[in-house]
């Protein structure tokens, strides 16, 4: 039998509005003891290979990020499972959903079934897959969504493009709905969106460069939200990014739909203001859209309206970066510096600590109702991840577990990290 | 006479007083341009790079004419046939310039921005000569002279944009040099050709043609490209003409004195009428002229004076 005490930490677990300084008592990977572990600690002949001293630090479930990609298969050399999960557990995550845009696409069991097996044999976070909603991402046929959710896939996406036809989203969601997935939406109206490179707006005009207006994602969320309550689909806005859509999908609510969507840390923190030196590392789709976006963003998660964070994890190589604007690839390298991009909007009170942490935890394990995950509970399967709110430290090039370094903070000091992760009662990650 | 700039990639990093250097060294430069023998010493020895990736005419040879002029070694590279054809990265094309040790590298490219790119990649310096629809600030600068030639300033002159301003990057720059000097910019377009957020930028933008050019002191003229109308951006190049096109009778609604300008190449019966680009108040060949200036004074004041800099620091 296996045990463990992490005494002296602050457990923050919304789904059982925890939050003080407890001991937490693992036994063969599942939590048996939320309180004083004294008597267990007293009985240990060496306490000192089971008791982890968790003082001024903070005490989670683990994350669980809905949204990542990890490149494999297809394009090993920006990152693979392997390195993606390992990433993913240094960045605090203990489940991560790996998109299915990858090459080939998981729009089939037998990637889904090579992905979940890759995924058993890395060590790190635990890979819960999104399949692709039609055969190839092309947005004309179903997938076999079916076979793909016995081998292992929770929702589904062709995130990187958007179904366009309402006619085949309309099939899509009543197909998904027969088999209770998760329908997740890349919001985009590709006929206003081709060659854009970022927000459309003053920036944009300024800079020369071809805009993304909200109104491409707002057309499709309306669109979806219709399609949603007809069909009875859960519906999910993937990575959302603009005042309308956060507009959309509060008033949805507030008619009790089963919809749900996920802001990217960037999204929550950047503004198109960060490309006024064309830093292709701020290069992402939806684009970083105005202040007045952020503000609605934030005001949103922290009301629930947007139910969680996702990172949109998406690693690419100096190759796709160090380039000009127009040829350079979307997407932050998001896993590992999720902690320290979002911990700011607790110290300036747009988020409670407890919200946060249910954003990053209870709440987008709610959506994945397949895996138990999300807390920590007695009988919970011990999925932790203890944070050090107070390090700073300076993430360098060699010291990132994922195979890319496109992120905005790069060689930047940051505060607050990661000090380590768990995966059902295993150490997979120590700062 | 200071000018601590290495590159010129956009007029936003120039100040009054730089600009009022540029103009200075350029009025010395005109005058070389008008003398039977029209060469000077000055660039003797210096390597100036023409690097298009995009097809020119008026500005690479503009740029070759001022780099002639001043003696420079001036090498033409249109590399859009070439090397991007075979894969080359732009990163790569820079790396190999700089093994060239250029004084300065003029680009002009298709990518909004890529002129930052070479800047941020390159020992020397860069000029823009025009990035997509970002910036073009030789165009700006030789506009502005042009004005100031004419009417010895630009404090407090009406002028209206008439165009394709969404896809010009001539229009950008020139709003922020006319801004700078206190001009007052007026755009004139069907709402298609105006992207958003560009009153941001300091214009007022009119929907009508005869309100908008009303009295002003200069009008620049923009090419309406056939592309436009692939894109629903127009119905018709006719419609275009007959409801922003410049004709002479809209033109005597401007001030009398008015200064018609146009970066070319024109299409004549489209935005502006043959009788305008011809007519007594069209300054479109004192605009090609004051390019060959300008562009002698940039590599002058970018290579010749900075070089020395370096030296002695």
């Amino acid at each position: 039998m296996s045990l463990t005490v992490i005494r002296g930490g602050r457990v923050v677990d919304p789904a059982s509005n925890q939050d003080g300084v407890v001991d937490l008592v693992i036994e063969d990977g599942v939590v048996t003891r939320v309180g004083d572990a004294s008597s267990i600690v007293e009985q240990l002949a060496t306490p000192q290979d089971h008791v982890v001293d968790a003082t001024g630090r903070w005490v989670c479930p683990g994350f669980i990020d809905l949204h990542v990609h990890l490149r494999e298969p297809g394009s090993e050399y920006k990152e693979d499972i392997q390195s993606g999960l390992a990433a993913a557990a240094a960045g605090g995550f203990t489940t991560v959903c790996p998109m299915p845009n990858t090459t080939p696409v998981n729009d089939n069991r037998a990637i889904t079934e090579m992905m979940v097996a890759r995924g058993q044999e890395s060590t790190g976070a635990r890979l819960v897959p999104f399949g692709a909603m039609t055969k190839g991402l092309r947005g004309e046929e179903l997938a076999e969504m079916a076979d793909m959710r016995e081998a292992g896939v929770v929702g589904v996406t062709d995130d990187g493009r958007c179904v366009e036809n309402a006619a085949v989203m309309r099939r899509v969601m009543e197909y998904a709905r027969t088999f209770d997935l998760l329908v997740s939406q890349h919001c985009e109206d590709h006929s206003m969106t081709r060659g854009a490179q970022m927000h459309e707006g003053a920036i944009s005009t300024r800079l020369g460069l071809r805009g993304w207006p909200r109104e491409a994602e707002d057309i499709i969320v309306a669109r979806d939200l219709i399609l949603a309550e007809g069909t009875g689909a859960r519906y999910h806005v993937a990575h959302i990014s603009s005042m309308g859509a956060v507009r959309l999908i509060r008033e949805a609510k507030s008619r009790g739909l089963p919809v749900s969507a996920e802001v990217t840390p960037h999204h929550l923190q950047l503004t198109h203001d960060a490309l006024l030196t064309y830093d292709t590392h701020c290069k992402v789709n939806p684009p970083l859209r105005t202040e007045e976006d952020r503000a609605a963003l934030r005001e949103a998660l922290a009301d629930g309206t947007i139910d969680c964070i996702a990172t949109d994890h998406a690693p690419h190589s100096v190759l796709e970066k160090n380039c000009a604007f127009d040829d350079a690839a979307v997407g932050i390298n998001g896993l590992e510096l999720a902690v320290p991009s979002l911990l700011p909007l607790v110290a300036e009170g747009v988020l409670t600590l407890t919200r946060l942490i249910e954003a990053l935890t209870a709440s987008p394990a709610r959506l994945v109702p397949d895996v138990e995950m999300g807390s920590l509970k007695v009988g919970a399967r011990a999925d932790i991840t203890i944070v050090d709110p107070l390090a700073t430290w300076t993430p360098r090039r060699d010291a990132l577990r994922s195979k890319s370094h496109n992120t905005p903070l790069l060689d930047q000091e940051v505060s607050g990290r990661i000090w380590q992760t768990w995966v059902a009662g295993e150490r997979v990650f120590q700062s | 006479m200071t000018f601590s700039h290495r590159s010129l990639l956009d007029v936003d990093t120039l100040s009054r007083g730089d600009v009022d250097t540029i103009f200075k060294s350029a009025d010395a430069f005109f005058e070389v341009s008008r003398r039977p023998i029209r060469k000077v010493p000055t660039l003797r020895g210096k390597t100036v790079i023409n690097l298009f990736y995009e097809a020119s005419t008026r500005t690479r040879t503009s740029f070759e004419i001022a780099g002639k002029r001043m003696s420079a070694d001036v090498i033409n590279m249109n590399v859009s046939a070439s090397s991007v054809k075979k894969g080359e990265t732009l990163y790569d094309t820079v790396k190999t310039l700089e093994a060239m040790h250029p004084d300065i590298v003029i680009v002009r490219h298709s990518a909004s921005g890529a002129p930052s790119f070479l800047d941020k990649n390159l020992r020397c310096g860069v000029i823009n000569a025009g990035d997509g629809m970002h910036a073009h600030p030789t165009q700006a600068l030789l506009d502005a002279f042009t004005i100031r030639k004419k009417r010895g300033s630009l404090d407090g002159l009406k002028v209206a944009i008439c165009g394709d301003v969404a896809h010009s990057r001539v229009a950008r720059s020139n709003v922020r040099l006319l801004n700078l000097f206190g001009a007052e910019v007026r755009v004139v377009a069907p709402r298609t050709l105006i992207p958003r957020g560009f009153e941001e930028m300091g214009v007022t933008i009119y929907d009508d043609v005869e309100k908008g050019i009303a009295d002003v002191d200069v009008l620049m003229i923009l090419r309406i490209q056939r592309e436009r109308l692939r894109g629903a951006l127009l119905p018709s190049l006719r419609e275009y003409s007959r409801t922003f096109g410049i004709n002479e009778r809209r033109l005597a609604l401007a001030s009398d004195d008015v200064i018609v300008m146009h970066p070319g190449p024109m299409n004549r019966g489209v935005e502006i009428e043959p009788a305008v680009a011809d007519g007594a108040q069209s300054a479109v060949l004192d605009q090609v002229e004051a390019g060959v200036a300008i562009r002698m004074a940039l590599l002058y004041l970018l290579t010749g004076e900075i070089t020395e800099l370096k030296e002695t620091s």
